[in-house]
């Protein structure tokens, strides 16, 4: 699959994970005004996409035009800073099946697949891609039925599938907002890490309902994503504190609940998350705080790490602003990985779960 | 308790009694006198049976004993009152109101033996009386019947008699308030033979399997051992099966029998001397029951070890109902050939395969119906020679599902033909795939530099590493060891053979190796529901010692091994070993510092064979439905069930 990636496509920069170059991108330019306008844009995106995709696509042949198409596709919707990297891939896919010259089921089937693992392929290192890729398989492909219909309603029917999916993805945001907003209580201190397009959701849900509440947000050295959230909560009058990452321990005492966002949900019921947040979910745990996660439910992943370097590393080099002697090295890990003991709940689109309830999910999904 | 405590200075340390017992003051049959040499059997009336079932009725052979060591009371021997008896009790050193009184019931006409009339027991009527053989006791009471009007009666009690075995505290509490009820019993003995003739006849009508855990089923039970005595040793496989299928905690008062044949996995609490009474009688194997047993094991079956295996062996040519095959795994289990689940099962499997295919259906009979009955002999037999594994059990209800579901038009060769391969499809899939689905996870988890810590002898652990090493991957492996049975040299041979770098060490010495391990790779008999790893004794310790560590512990079992019970201790069910085994060291003749540790009335040993990790200590289940955490066990089990690969 890899060979049918063409140059542009690649990495440009493989020392940054391609998951956390695509958040870069979107925290360093992207303001709520922007993103207000970007969610009205998506409405008109689907159509012009597709058309551009089909007409590149019949003109590029099946094999290598839907590799080309799909990653192309992909880095289109990609760009909308709203929309979480799976969905991109979820309505990438949906468009393959939209655009699919296949007359059975099983070449389509194969489309489908070869298209998949060219996405993954092209970031390794995004639990989210993966995940969300392998459950939108499993969704479409089990539909029973569709042996028995002809070929053209049968690809009718995986296609609204498909878009199903993807509305459902979308809107796994609101549903994990509204579910969490229980949970929020006035007058509390919630804790938040980094930069989570969730969490953002659900503060501002609460905001928007009158909830009167107050965030110590972290700074999320390297990327200082921490400095963009506390900028869009203080545009929603919501008290923002900031700390620096190693004052977390100091400010515990005065916090009455954990906000984290994930990248990927493993099957112990543990989160991969940014870099930090095993720290401060350690910290909550000796002091009785409880840590939310607030996770869509396409970033399960057949995961199962043991401990922190069972997983594919993601690279982040981080300035430190001054030079460094060659002989000194520096941990770049973007990522950590947060075991269930420590996690309270899981806010998804699917519910409020426990952690030990998502292998209960993955199994019912994967058998 | 005071009447427990007392006796226990006179009462022969062989036997001890567990529960409340009251002295028996009114025997039917003879001389009502509670001291007399009575085995520690409990007393049966027949009256008792009629009038409550609570009652028990006392054994023949007691009052024959006791009508020869002491002088016959001047009490009838069919009305004894109960004043009676407390008059008339020619006390030794014994004095019955011990006894009584703290089961005080003066209503109470059933009752055990206490320890004082075992210490005054001939030792020839005692051995007799001793749960060891039922059969060669029910000669024995035979004999010591004197030529009475008590022969008739006893002629019927013996069977009876055996079966109610020691007094048990459940036994003694049933018939406190069926005592208390009733007060009469001053009906004639031809009149309660009579009665308990019609109530055999009505309960041999009815099927006799369920009643045996009835609380109040004593009489009941006793003429469902009358039914059930009759045809000894032949088809005993029709009873045994009720007795293996029905056999549940002493506790258990529920009698569903549908329910109990389903059981695979009988687990017969042998404290309770009625049960184990008759579970010897219907036995093919000739076991005694070893004698200095750990009270709190005492619901766990342990037999002597050294004369099970030639006996059985001598009398090959005389099992006919049990099939040549099914023999030969026996035997192998008795003689420790074959350990391990997976391989026991698989033995299992086949030999039952080879039963079916020589199998053809008795003329009148449905097929499923007596093939099941088969099946359930076999697993009697199987049992008594060694308790199953739960994997075992597993595929025992995997097989009669199977034989259920049959459809009933299907020609015999058809039907045969459709089991086998359903067994072969099994063994296959569960066990052989399931393997190689299990060891191509597991690889994913070792690196290079990887330092793997194992414990004892898992077929599968084997395969993992086995497999790793010719990926090519750099590990070094620590075999822990533990006696008496150290498995793990053979794992130790074949992993050096094969060229990998291994360290072996004793159980020990775990807390000290574990600092250096990286992961810990554990097999597992069985998973239970609650995330509880059933497994060798010894996986538990070092489970813990790796968490203390933190090293990630990853346990490795196929998922028909899983089973919906939870157990929270290593206690209530287990499987005890050979305890001579921990007495002598293997090419150490000089440690012999136990020798004779039978005969000290303060030393017990314990041999156990599996202990129960709980769920904290598991970071990883790997199965062939890939890599699940402990607390997705119970789900695993539901969808199990629920893919119809069993049903």
């Amino acid at each position: 699959m890899a060979t049918e990636i063409p140059q542009s496509h690649q990495n440009p920069d493989p020392q940054i994970s391609l998951y956390y170059q695509t958040r870069a991108a979107h925290h360093a330019v992207v303001t709520s005004d922007w993103l207000a306008q970007a969610q009205a844009a998506v409405g008109h995106h689907p159509e012009d996409a597709v058309s551009d995709n089909s007409s590149l696509k019949s003109a590029g042949g099946e094999e290598s035009g839907n590799g080309y198409s799909v990653v192309n596709e992909f880095n289109n919707w990609r760009k909308q800073p709203d929309l979480a990297e799976a969905v991109a891939a979820i309505r990438a896919l949906a468009s393959v099946i939209r655009s699919s010259q296949a007359t059975t089921m099983m070449e389509l089937e194969i489309e489908l697949k070869k298209a998949s693992d060219s996405l993954k392929s092209w970031d390794t290192t995004s639990i989210s891609l993966t995940a969300g890729c392998d459950l939108f398989m499993r969704y479409v492909t089990r539909t029973s039925a569709l042996e028995y219909e002809d070929f053209n309603s049968a690809k009718s029917r995986l296609l609204e599938r498909a878009e199903r999916f993807g509305e459902i993805s979308y809107k796994a945001r609101k549903i994990i907002a509204m579910l969490s907003q229980d949970f929020i209580f006035d007058g509390c201190t919630i804790l938040v890490h980094g930069f989570s397009r969730v969490v953002l959701e659900v503060l501002r849900t609460a905001a928007q309902n009158r909830k009167l509440f107050r965030v110590f947000c972290t700074e999320g050295r390297p990327d200082r994503t921490g400095l963009r959230l506390s900028n869009e909560l203080a545009k929603h009058d919501v008290p923002v504190k900031l700390l620096i990452d190693s004052a977390v321990a100091y400010s515990m005492d005065e916090v009455d609940i954990v906000f984290v966002g994930a990248d990927g949900v493993v099957e112990s019921g543990g989160i991969i998350n940014m870099m930090g947040t095993y720290q401060i979910a350690l910290v909550a745990k000796s002091m009785n705080k409880p840590v939310y996660v607030a996770a869509e439910s396409y970033k399960f992943a057949r995961l199962y790490p043991l401990d922190q370097k069972d997983m594919v590393p993601a690279i982040r080099p981080i300035d430190f602003g001054v030079p460094l002697p060659s002989k000194v090295e520096v941990e770049t890990s973007a990522r950590d990985y947060t075991p269930p003991q420590y996690l309270t709940f899981l806010f998804t689109d699917l519910g409020v779960l426990s952690p030990s309830v998502v292998s209960d999910e993955l199994i019912q999904l994967y058998l | 308790m005071d009447s427990r405590r007392v006796p226990r200075t006179v009462s022969d340390p062989k036997v001890r009694q567990v529960g409340f017992f009251a002295p028996p003051d009114r025997f039917q049959s003879g001389p009502p006198v509670p001291t007399s040499s009575s085995p520690p059997v409990s007393e049966i009336s027949p009256s008792g049976n009629s009038l409550s079932p609570v009652m028990i009725p006392p054994p023949r052979n007691l009052s024959s004993d006791m009508s020869r060591h002491f002088p016959p009371a001047p009490i009838s021997p069919l009305r004894g009152g109960r004043g009676a008896a407390d008059s008339s009790i020619p006390v030794g050193s014994y004095n019955p109101s011990e006894f009584i009184s703290p089961t005080a019931t003066a209503d109470f006409s059933e009752d055990a033996v206490s320890p004082g009339w075992s210490r005054k027991g001939n030792s020839a009527k005692f051995a007799s009386s001793l749960p060891t053989g039922g059969i060669g006791m029910a000669s024995v009471k035979q004999n010591n019947v004197p030529a009475s009007g008590l022969a008739t009666v006893s002629t019927r009690m013996p069977k009876a008699v055996t079966e109610k075995g020691g007094a048990t505290g459940e036994v003694q509490m049933e018939q406190q308030p069926g005592d208390s009820k009733t007060s009469k019993e001053k009906t004639t003995k031809a009149e309660r033979r009579a009665l308990q003739e019609a109530q055999r006849a009505a309960k041999a009508a009815a099927k006799s399997e369920g009643s045996k855990t009835q609380a109040a089923a004593s009489g009941v039970n006793s003429i469902n051992a009358n039914s059930g005595k009759v045809p000894k040793m032949t088809p005993p496989k029709k009873d045994s099966s009720s007795v293996a299928a029905s056999e549940k905690r002493g506790g258990d008062r529920q009698p569903d029998k549908d329910r109990k044949k389903d059981v695979p996995h009988p687990r017969m609490q042998f404290d309770d001397e009625n049960r184990v009474e008759k579970a010897k009688r219907r036995s093919v194997v000739k076991q005694t029951e070893a004698r200095s047993r750990v009270e709190l094991f005492r619901h766990l079956p342990q037999y002597e070890h050294g004369t099970r295996l030639p006996d059985l062996e001598s009398r090959f040519f005389q099992l006919d109902p049990i099939h040549p095959a099914v023999y030969k795994v026996g035997v192998r289990y008795l003689a420790g050939d074959i350990s391990g689940g997976n391989a026991r099962c698989i033995a299992m499997l086949q030999a039952f395969q080879e039963s079916i295919r020589d199998y053809s259906t008795p003329p009148e009979k449905s097929l499923i119906r007596d093939l099941t009955t088969k099946i359930n002999g076999y697993v009697s037999f199987l049992i008594e020679c060694r308790p199953l594994s739960i994997s075992m059990g597993n595929a025992i209800r995997f097989l009669k599902t199977r034989i259920n579901k049959l459809a009933l038009n299907l020609s015999e060769s058809e039907a045969k033909a459709s089991i086998l391969l359903d067994i072969d499809r099994f063994i296959n899939e569960k066990i052989i795939l399931a393997d190689k689905v299990i060891v191509k996870h597991a690889v994913t988890k070792i690196r290079d530099g990887d330092v793997l810590l194992t414990y004892g002898s898992s077929s599968a652990v084997e395969m993992i590493l086995l497999h790793a090493h010719e990926l090519g991957k750099q590990f070094r492996a620590v075999i822990v060891d533990s006696r008496p049975k150290l498995e793990g040299q053979m794992l130790l041979r074949r992993l050096v053979g094969q060229g990998i770098s291994c360290t072996y060490t004793h159980i020990n010495a775990v807390s000290y190796v574990m600092h250096e391990v990286t992961r810990v790779l554990l097999g597992a008999s069985s998973v239970l529901s609650n995330g509880t790893v059933y497994s060798r004794v010894g996986t538990a310790s070092v489970a813990m010692v790796a968490h203390q560590f933190r090293v990630p512990v990853l346990i490795c079992c196929e998922a028909y091994k899983f089973h919906e019970r939870v157990q929270l201790d290593s206690i209530c069910s287990n499987e005890l070993g050979d305890p001579d085994a921990i007495a002598r060291v293997s090419g150490r003749t000089e440690i012999n510092y136990l020798e004779g540790w039978t005969n000290s009335e303060n030393l017990q040993l314990l041999n156990l064979i599996y202990d129960a990790t709980p769920s904290d200590y598991v970071s990883m289940i790997i199965t062939d439905y890939g890599m699940i955490p402990p607390t997705s066990v119970p789900v695993i089990v539901r969808e199990y069930q629920r893919e119809h690969l069993w049903i």
